[in-house]
Parts: C-alpha cells; structure tokens; sequence
C-alpha cells in the first residue's frame, strides 16, 4: 500500500509539473461553467435548484478528458524504458497499476471539488436536494474512475500515447453511447444485455439520487477488469 | 549475499537468448559480464534483477530462490538498466527521493543517503536541475546514484560507463571498485580495458552460453599457449637475421613489422621460450638487440577469438 501511494503521489506531482493539469482544470471548469450557467439549457433555463445541467455537462467532458489523463501513464514509461527501472524497485506490478490509476482519480476529483462553489451558489438560490447532488458527484467519480480504468489498460498495451489515447476513447465510446444506441435496436435478452452494458443508463440512475447495488456493481466491475486487464499486459513482458 | 545461478535459460519466441548459464558471483568481487551485442548478457541481468521471469533453470540471491521472492529481494539489489532511462521532468532530488522511497527508505534516512549519493555522484551542482536538462554524464551519474541509493548489497550495472568523459570513468571505476570491496557488483561492457581496470573476474558469454570464465591473468593463459616477443635489432640487415631465427628450434612464426628499422615479431612454439637464444645469436653475431618485448595477448584478441566462429 506504501509504494502504492508513493507511486500515485508522483504520478499527481507529474501533471502538476507538465500542465496538464493546468489545462485540464481550466478546460473543465470553463466548459462546465459556461454550458451550467450562461449557455443553452443552463440552469436559469431549466428554473429549478437543480445541478442536472451540470452533471450533463460533466459526462460529456469527463469522457472526453479522461483519456487524455491516461495515455502517457504507462505508453511513456515504455517508450523511455523507465518502466523497467520503476518495476526493479521494491514494487509489484499491481502497486504500479493502482498507483497510476489513484493519481488519474485524484486529479479528476481535484476538478470536481472546485465545482463546488456551484453548490454553493445553488443552495443561495434556492432549496437543493443535498443528497441528490452528493449522488451526483458520487457518479461523475464513479464513471471517470472506470474510464481511467479502460484508458490505463490503452495505455499499458502500446508505447505511443495517441494510439493510447485513440484506444481509450475507441473502448469508451461503446460504453458512453454505441450500446445504448445498439440496445435500442435490438429486442429480448440482447437489447437487455446491451442496455446493462451501457454507462448512460447507469450514470443517470445514480445522478437522479437512486444509489442501486447493480450500478455500484457495474462501475466497481469495470474498474476491476480494467485494472486486472492493465496488470496482466504489464507482466506479459514475461511471456514473448 | 552472493549470487547463483543455475542452468539460467530464457526463450524469446523460438530464439534461446540466454541458454543454461551456470555461475556465482561473491560479496566482495566484481563480475564483469563481456559479450557481443546480443549475446544474453541483458536479458540475464533483467533476470537477476525481476525484471523478467526466469524461463528454466535458477537465479538466488542470498539463497533465497528470485521465482519465489522475487519482490522481497528486489530491496536487496540496486540496478542501473541498460540505456539508463530516467523520468527527464523530474528533478535530480525528488528524482532520487522517489526512488529511495520506493525501495522503503525511511524519509529521514532517505535524506541522508540524498546527500551521500550527491557527493559520491559529484551532482551537487546539478541537483535542482530537471534530468532532461543534464548532460549524458551526469544523467549516468544519476542512474548509479538511483541504483545505489539504498544502500543494496548487489549492485547489477548494465553498461555503466557509456556516455561519459575519460576522467568521470575513471572515478566510476574507482567507485565501482570502492563499493566491490563489500557489495557483490555485477556489471556488463563494451569496453574491454574496463573490465581489467574494475573486474576481478570476468565473463564472456556468446549465443546464450558462457564461453569463458576467470580473471584476466587465467584467461590470458587459456589463450596464450605460445609466448610473442616484439625484437629490434641494429646494425644487420633484416633478410640475415630472419635467416638466422628461422634456424632456431623454438621459433614458430616471424613477422616483420617495419624493415627499414629492423622491427620483427617472433612467437615460439607452444610452451617454449626463445628469448635467451636470441640474446645469444645476438651476442654471437655482434649484432645489438635494442628492443625486446614479450607481448601479452590482449583481452580483444581473446574476446574476439571466443567469439566469433
């Protein structure tokens, strides 16, 4: 757990250096500020004490962000051989993966506690419904942690970042939109499945206040997979 | 701790890169690993180190078996991986800070083996620095001072001197010869003359297998089964002394080297010595002998005979 965290911690310190949390933070809050308050169905539109607009906003460009906070995780460190000298330490694979994967979540929760003062500015408006709200932020958290998840396994099977980065929004583009369209089509057990498969459905239950073992199930599952997918590419340099 | 491996073997798809190796590496020796480019000498080293999995065969490091503590003697060894691949937007400092940290240093003694690793390192001037901003030197210098930085009793070294000025190897090979004298030091090169000037034995390993093990001294006597003298002689024309030398009975070959200055190059028949009866025939001919030099065979000429073929 020690190097786990030390690993994430450097991780953290690395976007910090290289900007890209800079222009992450900036890009998101001003993105989800503007379309929130000033543009579109914002929440003056909606007239209600509601941060509906808001997570909507979020979901869109968590997704698309997400991937990029990802792709240089392990295609870098592969690319300049430093994974060979991190995995020489006195560290497991898995303590590298999870490491990489707290750093990702951490950052993307740094830029979701400063959308807070929209909390703030919510509740001076009007009566909000806390628990709705907390459900709402437990969600972009949950989903931005499973792409992370998808975007660490892009990344941990090539050594450039923009197929990394390709990939991961490739995988999650499924996830995010293409089987809840294919569900759509389909009747009986496959439209089910397809539906079950699909983050919208899953997202939007949690956002609306419903906290559901099954969607709590399916992000921890992605999650896993992804991670364990991540592990097992990393400890296949054994194999070839 | 020492070192043993054991019928160590390693498949890369069908190619066999390194192809039952046997040998042990004490506390207090310096092993220097020689080879062609290619010849297994890495991929045993990211072995010992865990970096890969051990295909047959064994690798223990303090008798305890890398298959199966592999993680837990990790902390044991320091290794400076081929190519010396640094984070390059770190700085020197935090750089080594993590990396103490990851081998479970404490802060406090992390802190003072920072400030050891800088001065022994000579980074002192470049510690705020970001590596990217470091010359190739000081990255080498960066990369043994992130092997060493907790203190390891094995130390495996991939190709430690590459990159540097005459004067930074010789104080590398200094260093490494320092910490030879207590650490088990495993450390592979291009560069022959270092292996004399840092290794008490050496290895030479060609296609997977080890084709010769021991000092320099034995290795040379392997090698060397006919003595070579380099001859001047004055005041006789070369086609009278080759004459004469070619009558001798221990005599095998002669090369002229340059005969406007009566320059040869003599070597004797297996386990025979001919330098008193030139100095006789010299003697005898009233010629002067103004040069004689035994020849050592050279590490090169070993490395190249071993192999290639």
């Amino acid at each position: 757990m020690h190097a786990t965290w030390i690993i994430a911690k450097k991780e953290l310190q690395s976007y910090f250096d290289s900007l890209i949390a800079y222009i992450l933070l900036v890009l998101f809050l001003g993105f989800s500020g503007f379309f929130t308050w000033l543009f579109g169905s914002d929440i003056f539109m909606v007239g209600q004490a509601s941060l509906q607009s808001f997570f909507g906003i979020a979901y869109w460009t968590l997704f698309f962000f997400t991937p990029a906070l990802t792709m240089r995780l392990l295609a870098e460190e592969k690319k300049s051989g430093t994974i060979e000298m991190l995995l020489t330490k006195a560290v497991t694979d898995r303590q590298v993966v999870v490491g990489k994967f707290l750093a990702a979540l951490l950052l993307v929760m740094v830029a979701l506690v400063f959308t807070f003062p929209y909390v703030i500015t919510l509740s001076v408006i009007g009566d909000i419904d806390a628990g709705e709200i907390l459900c709402g932020y437990a969600g972009l958290t949950l989903m931005s942690a499973a792409y992370i998840s998808i975007g660490l396994y892009a990344s941990s099977l090539t050594n450039n970042q923009i197929v990394a980065f390709l990939l991961a929004l490739s995988i999650g583009l499924f996830f995010h939109i293409i089987f809840e369209v294919l569900a759509s089509n389909f009747t009986g057990i496959t439209a089910q499945v397809l539906s079950t498969l699909s983050l919208s459905n899953h997202f939007e239950s949690i956002s609306r206040g419903v906290v559901d073992t099954r969607d709590v199930i399916y992000f921890g599952s992605i999650i896993f997979v992804g991670l364990f997918l991540s592990e097992m590419s990393l400890t296949k340099r054994n194999l070839n | 701790m020492e070192i043993h491996i054991e019928n160590l073997s390693k498949n890369y798809g069908s190619q066999k890169a390194v192809d039952g190796i046997t040998f042990d590496v004490r506390p207090g020796e310096v092993l220097g690993f020689l080879g062609p480019n290619g010849a297994g000498k890495s991929t045993t080293m990211k072995m010992i180190t865990g970096y890969l999995s051990i295909g047959e065969g064994d690798v223990s490091v303090g008798g305890k078996s890398v298959r199966e503590y592999g993680d837990e003697l990790k902390r044991h060894i320091g290794y400076l991986p081929e190519n010396n691949p640094l984070y390059l937007d770190m700085p020197v400092i935090d750089y080594l800070e993590f990396c103490g940290a990851l081998q479970g240093m404490s802060p406090g003694s992390v802190q003072q083996r920072l400030k050891e690793m800088i001065r022994v390192c000579g980074l002192n001037a470049e510690k705020h620095k970001k590596i990217g901003e470091l010359s190739k030197g000081f990255r080498q210098r960066v990369g043994l001072a992130q092997a060493m930085i907790h203190d390891p009793e094995i130390l495996v070294l991939d190709e430690p001197t590459t990159g540097l000025d005459p004067n930074q190897i010789v104080e590398i090979r200094n260093l490494i010869r320092e910490l030879g004298k207590e650490k088990t030091v495993v450390l592979s090169t291009h560069i022959l003359p270092e292996v004399e000037a840092t290794c008490d034995r050496i290895l030479i390993i060609n296609k997977g297998k080890i084709v010769a093990n021991g000092t320099a001294d034995t290795l040379r006597k392997q090698a060397t089964g006919q003595e070579v003298i380099r001859l001047k002689i004055e005041d006789a024309r070369v086609e009278e002394v080759i004459e004469a030398l070619r009558k001798m009975p221990t005599v095998d070959t002669i090369e002229v080297i340059d005969k406007e200055r009566n320059r040869l190059e003599v070597q004797s028949r297996t386990g025979l010595s001919s330098t008193r009866e030139i100095f006789h025939l010299c003697v005898q001919k009233g010629w002067i002998l103004s040069e004689l030099t035994p020849l050592e065979t050279r590490l090169e000429d070993i490395f190249r005979n071993l192999t290639t073929n």
